[in-house]
């Protein structure tokens, strides 16, 4: 999407951002949980330029049938980009990268839910991206893991992720569009914060092995930071009217 | 809400409930020595067990709960009943006609049609096929009137209260009667139309609310002030 461009400058002497933001500062994060009525469960995030919805559907039925599993339920998910969600349309088919990145959301939330308790079932979880701003799965993984929360699906914990990376030759936290073209690395990290275990851990770009590290703490702090807006977006949900008793 | 903090709280998934060794009663799983919460809900610590009220989710069926179902299917012999949830009921023709008979298709759907609503029990679940149901049972079978409505399968307890206590506030001063399946469908029937309303809003009630403590004297308060 787009090629380099060299004039941008990504950071500058007194270390801020393109955008304003310190090195180690995300963006502005927004959750709501439970906005669509016709789905289980429900959550859209607005993380920085990122609108992103989701919707999660079951346990119910697996259609085709072949893709059942008589031991346990299984999970799918759909991450798809608006035609409208870019600068120039997008065709709505599926594309190379929106397999990839359903896939890599996939497999980032399943050690978190536990579907073994619905065999012969599916989960299905579907992630539209109406604007994107760079760092589109990391947002969409939140969202998703706050919709699966919204549905009542059991979970070992909430999975939340942000990406790290590396732009003009500094570590920064939550890579946006623009340092995601122009810069050197970009870091999506999924974590889990109270098993302490991630579950997504992807690197485009390069890094020594001491930034690699530096790189992946940093991510985690961002990680942590997304989580409690996870949870405040659930409460919010859930436990508000309660607390004027 | 202070001192009741130590037993219930407000928890999501993953979050820390207690070292102690407990049983785990529901909704909660073993991480190493911690117990830890898998939903949204309330957690419940008594003496010997840990566990979860939840505030959201599916209906699962269980081996013995009372649920409310729809006829969608009539075959040879046996029945299927949408029950609410992910597996459909499959109500067995011997169950009706007795072991041994061979009841013809017509037999089969004079007994019960499609779109009938029944009240039946969980016979067997296993994971292997779809739940049994039975109706072989006094106060099961056909329901033939009231008014069908639906809550959240979670909120069933709570509609149901300690010791059944919301159900007969709700049935003494509406007189409707209420069957309540554990899936989260409920029948109110009632003579008089403005006692099925009541009812139905108490329902709904309890559906909005069920997360708050003093529920059934606000139910209460709601069922003695005139509009509905």
């Amino acid at each position: 999407m787009g090629g380099r461009e060299a004039n941008v400058v990504l950071l500058d002497e007194n270390g801020i951002r393109s955008d304003g933001r310190k090195v180690n500062e995300t963006r502005k994060v927004t959750i709501k949980a439970g906005v669509l009525k016709n789905a289980n469960g429900s959550a859209y995030i607005e993380f920085g330029g990122n609108k992103i919805l989701a919707g999660v559907f079951g346990p119910r039925d697996v259609h085709p049938k072949h893709m059942s599993n008589p031991d346990t339920g299984i999970l799918r998910v759909r991450y798809h980009m608006e035609p409208f969600s870019v600068g120039e349309r997008k065709k709505p088919a599926p594309s190379r990268r929106e397999i990839e990145i359903s896939k890599v959301i996939k497999e980032a939330l399943e050690p978190a839910v536990m579907l073994e308790n619905f065999p012969r079932t599916a989960v299905d979880v579907f992630l539209e991206v109406l604007q994107a701003d760079g760092g589109t799965r990391c947002a969409a993984l939140d969202a998703a893991s706050v919709a699966l929360a919204d549905a009542g699906i059991p979970m070992r914990d909430i999975v939340c992720a942000c990406a790290a990376g590396k732009a003009g030759d500094a570590l920064i936290l939550d890579v946006n569009n623009e340092e995601d073209q122009a810069g050197q690395a970009d870091m999506p990290i999924g974590y889990m914060p109270n098993l302490g275990k991630i579950t997504l851990l992807q690197l485009d770009g390069v890094l020594t092995p001491d930034e690699y590290k530096k790189c992946i703490e940093l991510g985690l702090e961002g990680c942590k930071q997304v989580y409690e807006i996870q949870k405040n977006a659930l409460r919010e949900k859930y436990f508000s009217s309660s607390d004027n008793n | 809400m202070k001192k009741r903090e130590p037993k219930k709280r407000y928890v999501l998934p993953g979050d820390f409930i207690t070292t102690a060794p407990l049983r785990l009663h529901g909704n909660v799983v073993l991480e190493g020595k911690r117990i830890i919460s898998t939903t949204i809900g309330l957690s419940d610590i008594s003496d010997d067990s840990a566990r979860v009220i939840s505030l959201t989710g599916a209906y699962i069926p269980k081996i013995d709960d009372l649920v409310i179902g729809t006829i969608t299917t009539v075959s040879g012999n046996s029945w299927f009943a949408d029950i609410n949830s992910c597996y459909q009921g499959m109500l067995l023709g011997q169950d009706v006609f007795g072991r041994g008979s061979y009841p013809t298709a017509t037999e089969m759907r004079e007994r019960l049609n499609k779109g009938d609503i029944i009240f039946a029990k969980i016979a067997n679940f296993d994971r292997q096929r779809e739940p049994l149901i039975s109706i072989a049972d006094k106060n099961l079978g056909r329901i033939d009137s009231g008014e069908l409505t639906g809550i959240s399968p979670t909120r069933i307890p709570r509609l149901i209260g300690k010791r059944g206590s919301m159900i007969q506030t709700i049935e003494a001063s509406t007189n409707a009667t209420l069957t309540v399946g554990q899936n989260g469908l409920v029948v109110v029937s009632c003579e008089e139309t403005n006692g099925l309303l009541k009812a139905l809003a108490a329902i709904r009630m309890v559906d909005e609310q069920a997360h708050l403590v003093d529920l059934t004297d606000r139910v209460k308060k709601m069922l003695e002030s005139d509009g509905v």
